[in-house]
């Protein structure tokens, strides 16, 4: 084996424990923030500043019986988590989140910081987005109960509306950076305009940002669009029969999901790894500190914003949003074409 | 692991998957076993050097269209939804045995009752089919109107679907246009 193809490898192994841990460091920063927008202290009492807490929850998941409804599809309810962690998961296989590095001399040649660099990764993206309403769906079906049931209908509803937005806000990105490749358009944003301004596409498409951003949050499932799970009426939505382990892993899926989708606006509006003072071996940084910017806004929204109505949902998503990116993207085409951005 | 063998394993499941789906008893596993099939078709794409074609491939027809499959079965299945009222309706006789609902089983077993035209007609169909894949398969290699450099490039295949194929592109628009419009056209109830 080549010590390139070594790196790959423990590159790959690293990205799924990163974002593995990833999803336990947002639970603790979630629960931290809500309790700092509500003036309350927040898990204080396992470990420093209740630092071991995710731990807790883990082995107290992991200790749990594992429950199955006696009218549920054995099969499906079994599988239904499955999908729903793995789409999390490969989803991220194809972001990239720094520059070639040769590991401090350590590989002959650079490594790409992406596990799988293809030159349609912003459609893989996309394509493994609409792959994973299948996990919601099927677990909602084959619970056989009624909560499940209406929370995976308005997830999938919620979902495919939405999708329409996410994907005409990721056209007209690619329509300005002229490929699909992530790591073309996050080079497209080095340097900066007059000295500095940094060449982010969020200034040339700043419409673009925030339908990808909202569209982000309704196909992650979070508040103020949490109606699959929406706890006042569903009880839990289309997780309401899992227990243990199935139930974690749908946890894990949404925490890992909200990741990918901040790497993702990371690379195609933030300028990705490229940032000022730092040196482009250590980009990584830079990229790490905005998608946690990314993710704290999440969060904060979740604990700010009430749920919306679901018609309310609905209009938003056909009536407003995808007409806004509609034009946008027509706009976008039509300036790339005739002016030449 | 060589692409040849990556074909074979992609080829197996592409049409192990497919056979499966009209073996099964319950639509949903149908549903599930055909988004395999299409999963296993975009990895021969791949090996193909198209990876665009691949990925539309998956969005398109595993993520789009499968999911509408998925929620009509999952809807049409919905116990209560088979009542013998239903079935009376649409001019079937219960099963003995039920007590006012169907199973996913039960309503398998009583649906593919075909009249004799549409049958003859599936035949006809089927026939037909068969010839297309015979001609398909004997017609032996034939290059295509793209390279390999072509299809694997968005901006040609964009290119050619604006202009050589312009005629057929706009033509299955508005043939998905008319389709749509009717179905709102079939759903919607006037209030009377």
């Amino acid at each position: 084996m080549t010590p390139l193809l070594i790196a790959q490898i423990v590159l790959t192994l690293f990205v799924f424990v990163t974002l593995l841990s990833s999803a336990a460091v947002m639970v603790y920063v979630e629960r931290k923030v809500a309790a700092m927008l509500q003036q309350r202290l927040g898990p204080y009492l396992v470990g420093p500043k209740g630092l071991l807490q995710p731990l807790a929850d883990v082995v107290k998941l992991l200790f749990k019986e594992e429950l199955r409804p006696r009218a549920a599809d054995a099969w499906l309810f079994g599988l239904a988590p499955v999908i729903s962690a793995a789409c999390a998961f490969a989803a991220f296989a194809v972001v990239p989140f720094g520059a070639d590095t040769t590991l401090f001399g350590l590989i002959p040649e650079g490594l790409r910081l992406q596990v799988a660099d293809v030159n349609v990764a912003i459609l893989v993206v996309f394509a493994i987005a609409s792959m994973s309403v299948y996990g919601i769906v099927l677990a909602g079906w084959s619970s056989n109960s009624k909560y499940s049931l209406l929370g995976a209908l308005r997830s999938s509803a919620q979902m495919i509306s939405y999708e329409l937005s996410y994907g005409l806000a990721l056209a007209s990105v690619l329509v300005i950076a002229n490929s699909l490749s992530l790591t073309d358009i996050v080079n497209r944003q080095d340097g900066s305009w007059l000295g500095f301004i940094p060449r982010w596409l969020v200034f040339v498409q700043p419409i673009g940002f925030v339908v990808y951003m909202i569209a982000g949050i309704a196909e992650t499932n979070r508040a103020p669009f949490d109606f699959p799970e929406a706890e006042q009426e569903l009880v839990a939505g289309y997780h309401t029969e899992y227990s243990s382990m199935s139930f974690a892993m749908f946890f894990l899926a949404e925490y890992i999901n909200m990741v990918t989708v901040s790497a993702v606006a990371t690379d195609l509006f933030l300028g990705g790894w490229h940032g000022p003072l730092l040196p482009e071996s250590l980009g990584w940084i830079w990229f790490l500190i905005k998608v946690a910017a990314i993710l704290f806004f999440y969060v904060w929204m979740r604990w700010t914003l009430p749920r919306y109505r679901y018609d309310q949902l609905m209009r938003f998503g056909w009536k407003v949003l995808l007409p806004i990116a509609v034009v946008n993207l027509l706009v976008t085409a039509a300036g790339v074409l005739y002016v030449g951005i | 692991m060589g692409s040849e063998t990556l074909f074979y394993v992609f080829g197996t499941i592409a049409i192990a998957s497919s056979l499966m789906v009209i073996g099964q008893r319950n639509p949903v596993y149908s549903v599930l076993l055909l988004i395999a099939s299409f999963g296993a078709l975009s990895g021969l794409y791949v090996l193909l050097d198209a990876p665009f074609v691949a990925v539309i491939q998956i969005i398109v027809y595993a993520g789009a269209i499968m999911v509408l499959f998925l929620f009509v079965v999952m809807l049409l299945n919905a116990p209560h939804e088979d009542t013998e009222e239903d079935l009376a309706r649409l001019g079937i006789e219960p099963p003995a045995s039920s007590d006012g609902q169907l199973d996913a089983n039960q309503a398998a077993i009583v649906y593919p009752r075909i009249g004799r035209g549409p049958a003859r007609f599936g035949m006809v169909l089927a026939l037909g089919l068969l010839v297309e894949l015979w001609w398909a398969l004997t017609k032996g290699h034939e290059t295509g109107a793209f390279g390999t450099a072509a299809v694997s490039s968005v901006a040609a295949l964009g290119r050619s679907l604006y202009s050589d194929y312009a005629f057929a592109f706009e033509v299955t628009s508005v043939l998905i246009l008319v389709a749509m419009v009717g179905a709102v056209l079939i759903a919607r109830r006037e209030p009377r």
